[in-house]
């Protein structure tokens, strides 16, 4: 491992492997744990981790070494997310994988009946890809409108108006199944 | 749309979708899959490339396989 962070970054805008290996052991869990609250499937974030770094390291002449690697990695991981989402939309992302991470205990949780439960799940499925992200980072995640606007590279105001039409689009369908949250 | 409705929207979401705690890692270390994706890119690349000289070759030294190789494509 190299002692000095700043000639590792250097380093890897050249193209260097090892200390593109030392910057993915440094970063991977965080990198992992990101796309993880996004698309919230395990064997998904195992995949798009990989396809992350296969990314960063295809730009690394584009790094900029004093923006820091950690925001640039989330952005890219963000993306790589995203086409992931786009990709398998129709496909169940959420439903039987939920228990597979670590969650918080909700109180509340045992009080919702499990169909109202699975059918909002559904109905968040089906938001636009770009919308369920800002809706599960700011929402569920509750990560602040600056840091997921800086990883979806747009405004907080774009942020904020996602959020709006995420949870607009969110309380139709739900409205449309007879569930008045 | 007030602001208690909307409140009231997201409690559901938080409800159904519990939030990743802590700081989750991947289930087995990824590293040699980064370096197979990098390599495997890189070998199709390179194949493709093989591939295409060839028909070209092939275009130059035969060019009346040209209308039988498109009719076939």
């Amino acid at each position: 491992m190299e002692s000095d962070p700043g000639e590792v970054l250097d380093r890897f805008r050249q193209g260097d492997l090892d200390a593109f290996e030392a910057l993915f052991r440094l970063h991977q869990r965080a990198v992992f744990g990101w796309i993880l609250r996004m698309v919230r499937n395990p064997a998904a974030a195992d995949e798009l981790t990989v396809e992350t770094f296969w990314r960063i390291y295809r730009a690394h002449a584009r790094f900029e070494p004093s923006r820091g690697f950690e925001g640039w990695a989330r952005r890219i991981a963000t993306h790589a997310a995203l086409d992931w989402m786009r990709r398998v939309r129709k496909e169940s992302m959420l439903t039987e994988e939920l228990p597979a991470y670590p969650v918080a205990a909700e109180p509340g949780d045992a009080a919702i009946a499990a169909e109202i439960r699975q059918k909002t799940v559904q109905a968040f499925e089906r938001l636009p890809a770009k919308l369920r992200i800002a809706a599960v980072l700011a929402v569920v995640e509750e990560r602040p409108h600056k840091e997921i606007a800086e990883a979806l590279g747009i405004s907080v105001a774009a942020v904020k108006l996602r959020l709006f039409r995420a949870v607009r689009i969110l309380r139709k369908d739900l409205e449309a199944q007879g569930i008045r949250p | 749309m007030n602001e208690r409705d909307e409140e009231g929207l997201k409690e559901l979401l938080r409800a159904a979708l519990p939030r990743v705690e802590g700081e989750p890692e991947p289930g087995r270390d990824l590293w040699p899959e980064v370096l197979r994706k990098m390599d495997g890119r890189s070998s199709a690349a390179w194949i493709d490339l093989a591939l295409l000289g060839g028909l070209v070759g092939m275009a130059a030294l035969f060019p009346a396989a040209i209308p039988v190789f498109l009719y076939y494509l």
